[in-house]
């Protein structure tokens, strides 16, 4: 019900809004909760285990009950806190948990069946029979248990990432967090001052005091307007720090479009990473409930947020309110409502020697120990010595005392100490490097010391910052102490909620410790308590009192649980923001992409490159067919590849040659100018990491080449070599992979097809195999190398970049014109497995030289990098795997990648395995399948026939074992 | 985490990649025994406390670095250039 007062809502603006299609209305300013409390809907949920009808029970983020869900479709967002989402015009929002409805759940037997269902319960029950839990209990209980529900679809909602770095960062902007921000400003430092509500002011906003002799309310809004106008402040609304790590590195998540549309081009959601040099934390602190019987009934709720409803919002969330606590925030919760002209039926003390001046039913030394009502709150029982006395009410506002909120306090393994005085857990000094704790959430409670504490705080990270200020004149404002006597659970009868969110009563908690569930982890695993979305928020400290009861122990000496990142829920969308699709993966594309693309050529990923598979010709229904003409192509008249995507390494200095001859396991100081060699490159345990060809362009002027897939690590190897391990050398090295674009000329036809295009032409004698040098395309000056990935007489030209398009279309047209054409990775692989060209489907991270037959590739004239390694025994055993050829021989004629080796007539188990194969393609050449392959000490069984099983493809045949070269095995082609 | 390059300045854990113990910058000699070279490529320290890394800053300036890091706090105590840290120390 809607109250007179001056409360944070625009009366002028009204605002309409759906609760389960029911159309209400409330005030811009308002929340959900507000909204729904102030059209006197009490129900707005059901609980996890029991579906027991629930309310409000907070006005803030911790808002363990009034869970809905919002927007509808993709979009639609479950689980969301009624008491944080902001309404606006349209909001759609629906209960959860429930059938056919909130109000007629017919879950709710569960609550009839809740002696079975306590602690421990599905670990105990249904266990038996095995096959039964996945197939029948858990897809029953999680139907009957649980919370709302996602769409199924895809997010259409766009959510960010974006980063933020200050010199102070104040988390929380209640008086102290203010307080701090003002007098960290003032000092001329950077700071973000992030606050989760999208007002600033914390409590401030909902108690009615004074600070400086003016409404606390408004020296907040003064001292925001200060802080607005400095132009060092950046201030963050609607967003909660959910997690502080190493280095001064913060989480936060910003909800920026979940109050109605702000803008087209916003997020719903921006997830922040700020690197702060200091933070204060400012978090302040959550009241806690008390239990007792029936504690969970819709009416009852949290003393402060009886405040904030009605001193905020001006709603009064009953009719005739009792208010019942073990400290004075009980007091202050009549006296405000009092103030508002709402009945107040009892106000409750649980301290025997309090006192009041109240106008109210007064209880000193009593307890509520039940409430009465069907959907919502009717009566409550008061036990006092005298007896139990029923007092009318159809709200309770309870407090149980404050928790100081430290979580973040204790994110990098930290952990609280036990304040008997205040019987909370406050947090300890240094645990997050550089963030220091103040006001409230360091277990200070008076408006006055948070406004010291804050400030105080400030002035300790400016000293951090070597920035030196004074302490700023101090508003005054209330001092009072705060008096609190431990009230965990009402003794009695019946189930006294602890966990709201996930059903666990003071009985569950009992009953693990009997159990001997003692620890608190594990009575945390075992009751499920502090494991929903609220992380037990209102419940942990509560829970851990009664365990500590239970098992004759201090709470200091129960410990606490572990606090974990995120404070709050955070969407895994607005975690990911950016990183989906191309943000995961970015495209790296040859100059050659678009044309290719426009052949209809089908692309795959080679790293994050792109490359065509093949280039299909109209009357061609298979890549097959396509595939082996491109072959054909290459064997028969001349093909043209785009090898682009290879790594390109430009080395340059005196000492290149001595830092390619500790590189590659062969000698390259010796490679004249003018010629190209190919290298095997080493790890540092003596197993090889990458192949490719060098060319030696002058004297001190190399271009290495590396695989497409390894660019990255040779290159960073490069660096750790040249930095660390071999530091004197006089050579520096760049990538130059992007400035140049390479084509393969490769076949018979390939110097013809040169010869046509090249300004002066060549011949074999003058460019034999092996070498390269200048040329000049079109006046343009490139690169000729004559090397082959294909056993023919090829070529590789490569030029600036910008003439690659250009010139990938020029070597296409006279390729067809000369009776062939360009091909793709799957015609460039069948001609390499011809020859036996390895790649990393061979030397995968775990071969060596010599398990790749390119043992005499490794000098005994010098030292180079992994030799040592390399020449340890185990590495040079006989009965290694050793790369063989593999010819299909049986009725199937074929030959499949990853399928296992055995003896010919040995049964295909693992204890009889013999080796596996790496890489197949089909020859046109020779009409048959080959395959290249690993064998246990295969180069002596060349001849020798073994059995091949794919059991992952049901394929099996005989293969017989031969040279890993199948095709010219003088090389006399590429001689030619 | 961040970590303050001595070349760039102090920078976000994300644009570095780890390699191991700065044991790699005590790559033994040819004639190591095989002790020497199981030490080098295998035997690790897992020290509770200050530890010596590699760090490699593949998205600023591509200097390897050397990070001296408590394993217990996070805390790092100290960055420098590989080419200038010592070699033979892990
Ligand atoms: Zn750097």
């Amino acid at each position: 019900m809607r109250i007179a007062g001056k409360g944070l809502i625009n009366r002028k603006k009204p605002v309409s809004f759906t609760f389960d299609g029911t159309v209400y209305s409330g005030f811009e300013g308002d929340t959900l909760a507000s909204a729904l409390l102030a059209n006197g809907v009490k129900l707005m949920a059901r609980s996890f285990k029991y579906h027991r009808p629930r309310g409000v029970l907070t006005a803030g983020s911790e808002e363990p009950n009034a869970l809905v869900t919002i927007g509808n479709g993709a979009s639609q967002d479950p689980n969301v806190r009624a008491t944080v989402q902001e309404i606006y015009e349209g909001l759609e929002a629906r209960s959860q948990n429930r059938w056919p409805s909130l109000a007629h759940d017919v879950m709710a037997v569960n609550d009839l069946g809740a002696p079975f269902l306590g602690a421990g319960f599905y670990y105990k029950t249904f266990m038996w029979p095995k096959a039964f839990w996945e197939k029948l209990y858990e897809p029953v209980i999680r139907r009957a248990a649980g919370l709302g529900a996602l769409s199924g679809a895809a997010v259409t909602d766009k959510y960010e990432r974006a980063y933020a770095h200050c010199d102070v960062l104040v988390i929380g902007a209640g008086p102290t967090g203010l307080m701090a921000a003002l007098t960290a400003a003032e000092a001329g430092v950077d700071v973000i001052l992030a606050e989760e509500d999208s007002v600033l002011g914390g409590r401030l906003l909902s108690e009615s005091g004074e600070i400086d002799g003016v409404p606390a309310r408004d020296w907040a809004e003064a001292t925001v307007a200060r802080l607005q106008g400095m132009a060092n402040v950046r201030i963050m609304t609607r967003t909660s720090v959910t997690g502080a790590y190493d280095g001064g590195t913060y989480g936060a998540l910003e909800r920026v479009g979940h109050h109605g549309v702000v803008a087209a081009d916003l997020p719903k959601e921006c997830f922040w990473r700020i690197a702060a040099k200091r933070a204060v934390l400012a978090a302040g602190a959550l009241e806690r409930p008390v239990a007792f019987q029936n504690n969970d009934r819709p009416g009852i709720m949290l003393a402060s947020a009886v405040r904030s409803y009605v001193n905020r919002w001006n709603v009064a969330p009953g009719k005739a309110v009792a208010v019942f606590g073990n400290n004075d925030s009980a007091h202050d919760t009549a006296a405000d409502l009092l103030a508002a002209g709402v009945h107040v039926s009892a106000l409750i003390d649980s301290r025997p020697d309090a006192t009041t001046d109240l106008p109210v039913p007064f209880y000193a030394g009593a307890h509520v120990c039940g409430s009465e009502g069907r959907k919502a709150l009717e009566a409550v029982s008061i036990s006092r010595a005298s007896g139990i006395d029923k007092v009318q009410a159809d709200c309770l506002a309870m407090s149980g005392g404050w928790n100081p909120t430290l979580h973040l306090t204790c994110h990098m393994s930290g952990r609280p100490d036990w304040d008997e005085a205040i019987a909370a857990f406050v947090p300890r000094a240094g645990m997050v490097p550089g963030m220091i704790a103040a006001g409230a959430c360091n277990g200070v409670f008076s408006t006055a010391a948070c406004l010291g504490e804050g400030a105080g705080a400030a002035l300790a990270a400016l000293d951090g910052l070597g920035v030196e200020a004074e302490m700023p004149a101090l508003p005054a404002a209330e001092a009072r102490d705060y008096r609190i006597s431990p009230l965990w659970a009402v003794p009695g009868k019946g189930r006294a909620w602890l966990d709201f969110q996930n059903d666990v009563s003071v009985k569950d908690v009992k009953q693990a410790a009997v159990e001997n569930f003692r620890s608190v982890e594990h009575m945390k695993r075992y009751t499920t308590q502090g494991m929903a979305t609220d992380q037990g928020k209102n419940s942990n400290v509560g829970a851990l009192a009664v365990l500590a009861d239970a098992t004759g122990r201090g709470i200091p000496e129960t410990g606490t649980t572990t606090y974990r990142p995120p404070f709050q829920p955070v969407a895994i969308a607005a975690m990911a923001a950016g990183s989906e699709d191309k943000g995961f993966a970015p495209e790296r594309l040859t100059t050659s992409h678009e044309l290719t693309v426009k052949a209809g050529a089908p692309m795959i990923e080679a790293g994050l490159w792109y490359r065509p598979s093949y280039f299909p010709r109209s009357g061609e229904t298979t890549w097959r067919q396509s595939c082996d003409r491109e072959v054909m192509h290459v064997r028969q008249a001349v093909g043209v590849a785009d090898v682009s995507t290879l790594g390109k390494i430009d080395i340059k200095g005196p000492d290149a040659g001595a830092l390619l001859d500790f590189l590659y396991t062969n000698m390259f100081s010796t490679l004249k100018v003018g010629r190209v060699r190919y290298g095997l490159m080493l790890r540092e345990d003596g197993h090889v990491m990458d192949d490719g060809t060098t060319a030696r362009l002058a004297e001190d002027h190399f271009v290495m080449t590396t695989t497409t897939a390894a660019a990255g690590q040779v290159m960073s190897h490069m660096e750790l070599i040249t930095q660390g391990v071999k530091r004197k050398l006089d050579v520096r090295f760049t990538s130059v992979t992007e400035h140049w674009a390479q084509f393969a000329v490769a076949g018979p036809k390939s110097r013809e097809l040169l010869n046509g295009l090249l300004d002066a032409p060549i011949d074999g004698e003058s460019w034999p195999f092996m070498a390269c040098g200048d040329v000049s395309v079109g006046g343009v000056k490139a690169r000729l190398f004559r090397i082959s990935f294909s056993g023919e007489q090829a070529y590789e030209l490569a030029v600036p970049s910008r003439y690659g398009e250009a010139l990938f279309a020029e070597l296409r047209k006279r390729a067809e014109g000369l009776g062939g054409g360009v091909y793709g990775m799957e015609a460039l692989n069948v001609l390499r497995i011809e020859k036996g060209f390895i790649t990393h489907g061979e030397i995968d991270g775990r071969m060596t030289a010599f398990d790749i037959g390119m043992q005499g590739m490794m000098s005994k004239k010098k030292d180079f990098y992994g030799k040592g390694a390399a020449a340890r025994p185990g590495l040079l055993d006989d009965e290694r795997p050793q790369l063989v050829g593999l010819k299909p021989v049986g009725v199937v004629k074929q030959i499949t990648a990853g399928a296992h080796l055995y003896k010919d007539g040995a049964e295909a188990v693992r204890e009889n395995d013999q080796g596996y194969v790496t890489s197949v393609g089909f020859s046109p050449e020779m009409g048959s399948f080959l395959g290249l392959a690993f064998l246990k000490g295969g180069r002596a069984r060349h001849g020798e026939t073994v059995r091949m099983v794919d059991a992952m493809r049901g394929v099996e045949t005989t293969c017989e074992v031969c040279h890993p070269v199948f095709l010219d095995p003088e090389g006399e082609r590429a001689r030619d | 985490m961040r970590i303050a390059c001595p070349l760039c300045g102090e920078r976000d854990l994300r644009e570095f990649t780890y390699k191991g113990a700065a044991l790699a910058l005590a790559y033994p000699s040819e004639a190591a025994s095989a002790q020497e070279w199981d030490d080098y490529l295998h035997n690790r320290d897992n020290p509770a406390g200050p530890t010596r890394e590699l760090w490699y800053h593949g998205s600023g300036c591509t200097s390897w670095l050397v990070v001296t890091r408590n394993t217990v706090t996070h805390e790092i105590l100290a960055v420098e250039l590989a080419e200038n840290a010592e070699e033979a120390s892990a």
